[in-house]
């Protein structure tokens, strides 16, 4: 008796049945190609090696006043910068001035450490290195499109959006300073 | 291939029978042979061939580069100066792939050109260059990877440079051009991991851009050539066999440009390049002025005009695929430039403000053209590079708006019944004097 119910049901048109076995099987093949796809497109992110490469510990005792260091961390040049009080005076008189990305010098240091600004040196247009002594804010220019950074590393002009930014850092020492 | 004549192909012995039943590949290649072109193409129509041995030279040479080479940051300069100095013609093998790609460059430029002016993007050829601006796409991606191989400073910079183009997209969506970055260079900056898959990619896409050209001149031959007067063939009377007639033409066109590529090699290898990218890749300086290849140059200009990050990328991208929609641009149903004399003086302004955007992109932004007065500390002032970039770009748009009203209300010259007409009767005739003109011979 079960075997005749069950030759009859195959020959009725079931469409719900039908339905949920195309839709059932299309999901397996997008789900199964979908999982394959993602290591795929995964691999070509930072390898476990890379984002290891998670701090690095600098020690500045020899980074004289107005004098300024550039280090590697994670590939891109971190500038350590021994401030003149000219430099910081400069940066605080121009605070509330009107910039692209307006914020305090005091927000940029570390309180009590205003002398050492610690940036990526990374313009934050396209990525290229900017040099100091450019530019008529007396700070940073970058050489590909002109962006123009004040002695904070704040943007005044130029077509990045945004200022130089502070990495995470730490003084670990009198002398030291852990970034990342 | 559609639109072809019943094949002349008539295999004469067993074999040939044999392999034509099964595989007509000698068929095939006949009958591009005798493929039916039309018979007033000029010069202009040689670079079709040219970009194809430029191709072919290309990819030769790449393939033995990559014999010597070595993907790896530590040791990839190295290796060009291995190549330079030790390689057994290894300077001349990489010197011909070098300045190969701005030949390619040259010959794309110059074969997009006679395109756009004698409207070979028109119906029924849309396809055919679609194709092709997916070729240069693919070409501009395979060029800026190779550009990056050598692992100079320059190299360096520009895959910054390039590869940060894509964080603009974090003024879209905070984050999302990080993340895209992030994925491009495989860690936090441009670097070994970047150098390395740029180098597959850089093996792998001329072989796309072969199988592109595949299907570019698939689509070619189902229409056929365009040609110089822009009316389609109309009967044999108007074609020639593609051999001997353009075979020749074309290798004679070939052989002259390789005098250039071989002037460039022999006598100015380094004359497109930069000293910049002697020096081996520092992640801690740039170069104090950087500048990407000639033929990008335009490109750069485009986005260096416009002081804001995220317009000034889409207005260099859109430069590009503003060339996609061409053929759904132009209004106008004459398609040869000839019979257009005032589309013609806005497509040459075209050309010279696409020459001047590539010279601005060479100059400094703040460099002044032409001189109002000077500084105190006696600097000129003036009209700057930057402003000409800017006023060359909206002209660089404003001639596909142009195009598209200009096709509406112009009065096109009286264009020739059919090629055979200008062909021996020189000025275009009114439909019907063919057969007059053919005796006066």
């Amino acid at each position: 008796m079960v075997d005749t119910a069950n030759a009859e049901s195959h020959h009725q048109d079931d469409p719900s049945r039908r339905d949920f076995i195309h839709i059932a099987a299309i999901t397996g093949a997008v789900g199964g190609v979908a999982a394959l796809a993602w290591p795929l497109v995964d691999q070509m992110n930072p390898s476990g090696d890379t984002l290891a490469l998670a701090s690095v510990e600098y020690d500045f005792s020899k980074v004289a006043l107005g004098q300024q260091v550039s280090i590697l961390w994670r590939g891109k040049p971190v500038f350590i910068r021994n401030r003149t009080p000219k430099e910081i005076a400069e940066a605080r008189a121009d605070d509330h001035a009107s910039m692209p990305d307006p914020q305090t010098d005091a927000a940029r240091v570390k309180p009590g450490k205003e002398e050492w600004l610690v940036l990526i040196g990374v313009c934050t247009h396209l990525g290229c290195v900017p040099g100091f002594g450019g530019g008529e804010f007396g700070g940073w220019l970058c050489p590909c499109h002109g962006s123009v950074y004040d002695t904070s590393g704040r943007i005044r002009h130029g077509p990045a959006p945004k200022n130089l930014a502070v990495p995470d850092y730490a003084f670990t020492g009198p002398t030291k300073v852990k970034i990342g | 291939m559609s639109g072809h004549p019943p094949s002349a192909y008539e295999p004469k012995t067993g074999i040939e029978r044999w392999l034509d039943a099964r595989l007509p590949i000698v068929r095939l290649a006949v009958d591009m042979m005798d493929f039916p072109t039309p018979k007033n193409l000029n010069y202009w129509w040689t670079f079709g061939g040219i970009l194809a041995v430029c191709l072919v030279s290309q990819i030769i040479t790449g393939v033995i580069l990559a014999m010597h080479y070595v993907p790896n940051a530590d040791m990839a300069f190295n290796s060009v100066e291995h190549i330079m100095r030790d390689v057994n013609y290894g300077w001349l093998i990489r010197y011909m792939h070098a300045n190969g790609a701005s030949m390619f460059f040259l010959a794309v430029y110059i074969h997009m050109a006679r395109g756009m002016y004698y409207g070979s993007y028109k119906a029924p050829r849309e396809v055919l260059w679609l194709l092709g601006c997916i070729i240069y796409l693919l070409m501009m991606a395979t060029a800026f990877m190779g550009y990056v191989l050598p692992w100079g400073q320059m190299s360096f910079a520009g895959a910054v440079v390039i590869t940060n183009l894509f964080s603009a997209f974090d003024q879209v969506i905070p984050g999302l051009g990080t993340a895209i970055t992030t994925w491009l260079w495989g860690g936090f900056a441009v670097g070994g991991a970047t150098l390395n898959r740029f180098f597959s990619l850089h093996y792998l896409l001329p072989f796309m851009i072969a199988g592109v050209v595949v299907l570019h001149i698939w689509a070619l031959h189902v229409p056929g050539n365009n040609n110089p007067i822009g009316v389609e063939v109309k009967s044999k009377a108007d074609t020639v066999p593609f051999h001997p007639y353009y075979t020749v033409k074309d290798g004679f066109a070939i052989v002259a440009f390789f005098v250039l590529f071989a002037w460039f090699v022999f006598f100015a290898p380094e004359a497109l390049g930069h000293v910049d990218n002697q020096t081996p890749a520092n992640p801690l300086v740039t170069p104090a002025h950087i500048v990407p290849e000639w033929y990008f140059l335009p490109f750069y200009a485009i986005l260096r005009s416009i002081p804001q990050k995220l317009f000034g990328v889409l207005a260099m991208f859109g430069a590009i695929a503003v060339l996609f929609v061409l053929p759904w641009i132009d209004t106008s149903k004459v398609k040869s430039m000839r019979y257009r004399p005032t589309a013609r003086i806005f497509f040459l302004m075209f050309v010279a403000a696409a020459i001047g955007l590539g010279w601005c992109g060479g100059k400094e932004p703040d460099d002044v053209v032409l001189t109002f007065g000077h500084t105190a500390t006696g600097d000129p002032t003036g009209f700057s590079v930057v402003w000409l970039s800017r006023i060359l770009a909206i002209y660089y748009y404003a001639y596909f708006v142009i195009l598209f009203f200009l096709g509406l209300r112009e009065n096109p010259l009286p264009v020739p019944a059919n090629i055979s007409t200008p062909v021996l009767g020189g000025a275009a005739m009114p439909a019907g004097s063919a057969a007059q003109a053919e005796k006066k011979g």
